[in-house]
């Protein structure tokens, strides 16, 4: 399989959406709106991260095999951070 | 020698034993560094998740501590790494199109704003140096408000400076390869078919910018508002 060369024009819209990105989670920052300032704040990096991955890294581009790994290497980060967060959230609850 | 020969001898003499050609052996090189940066993000995913469940169990303390983060120099160097990791896209897209002096342009340019992280970075540890945030060497923490202990924002600080500082140590590792990919693309090493170093390297490089873009929303962003 060739390489996939991407054209420039995609890395442009990618970085000029992050940079957008950076402003507004910078500004909601400022906006009070409780619990909720962590899960946009998250959401916003979680969106970021993704087009860093699929277009700056390629993965996008990349053989099934490689994809496979890598949604591997997240699914093991989300384990961890999932059962970990759900231990400690539920030791604070009321008996 | 011909341009056309000495392209193909150094075309050959790139391609290892055991594969078939140079798709296939860029192939498993990209895959071998994913794996990789995934042991990397294991790394750094236990130090955020420590992170998170110290701010759930010292909630106030962690607030209040967040809050004595340099907001502005947090968003310009977030930007800074963005800018960083698009001119290293285009230098990994001139290195696939062949352009090796193009590739030389863009890696200078990806060190300079490498280089303005690392400064800026410098310059808010030494302001945290001088309001005494810095934990074991005269940690102060004056606060009013209710449920702030000393000991749990210290314990702030320590993961701040643990988690930026392994990120920071990422970043002079990155600065050390692009140099590396910069001194080898200006000698002409790589061409359309062989440039796996590049591409691996700027895999490495945007995975640095990956983990800030968590840091700075949860050490910088997400405690602003709280009440």
């Amino acid at each position: 399989m060739a390489e996939h060369v991407v054209p420039k024009k995609i890395y442009y819209a990618v970085w000029a959406t992050l940079m957008a990105m950076t402003l507004v989670t910078t500004l909601v920052a400022f906006v009070d709106l409780g619990r909720f300032n962590t899960v946009v704040a998250l959401a916003i990096a979680t969106f970021k991260a993704s087009l860093v991955v699929l277009f700056f890294m390629g993965a996008k581009y990349t053989p099934r095999l490689t994809r496979v790994v890598i949604i591997c290497g997240i699914f093991f980060l989300a384990l961890l951070l999932a059962f970990s967060m759900v231990d400690y959230l539920t030791r604070l609850w009321p008996a | 020698m011909s341009h056309s020969t000495e392209a193909g001898a150094v075309h050959h003499s790139m391609l290892q034993t055991p594969y078939r050609d140079l798709d296939q052996q860029r192939e498993t090189a990209t895959l071998g560094m994913f794996v990789f940066l995934l042991t990397e993000l294991m790394m750094f995913g236990g130090l955020f998740c420590s992170y998170l469940v110290y701010r759930t169990l010292y909630f106030p303390s962690f607030l209040e501590a967040s809050r004595h983060m340099d907001l502005t120099i947090g968003a310009v160097n977030t930007a800074v790494l963005i800018c960083s990791s698009l001119t290293m896209a285009l230098g990994v897209q001139a290195a696939q199109s062949g352009r090796g002096r193009t590739v030389v342009l863009y890696m200078a340019i990806t060190l300079l704003f490498g280089c303005t992280f690392l400064a800026l970075k410098a310059v808010e540890y030494y302001h945290h140096w001088h309001a005494h945030e810095v934990p074991g060497f005269g940690f102060e923490f004056v606060s009013g408000a209710a449920g702030v202990d000393v000991g749990k924002a210290q314990l702030f600080f320590a993961l701040y400076f643990i988690m930026t500082g392994l990120h920071a140590l990422h970043m002079l590792i990155g600065i050390g390869l692009v140099t590396w990919i910069t001194i080898c693309a200006w000698k002409g090493h790589y061409t359309e078919g062989y440039h796996n170093p590049v591409e691996n390297v700027g895999l490495y490089w945007h995975f640095v910018d990956l983990v800030w873009i968590y840091l700075f929303p949860l050490l910088y962003l997400i405690s602003r508002m709280h009440t």
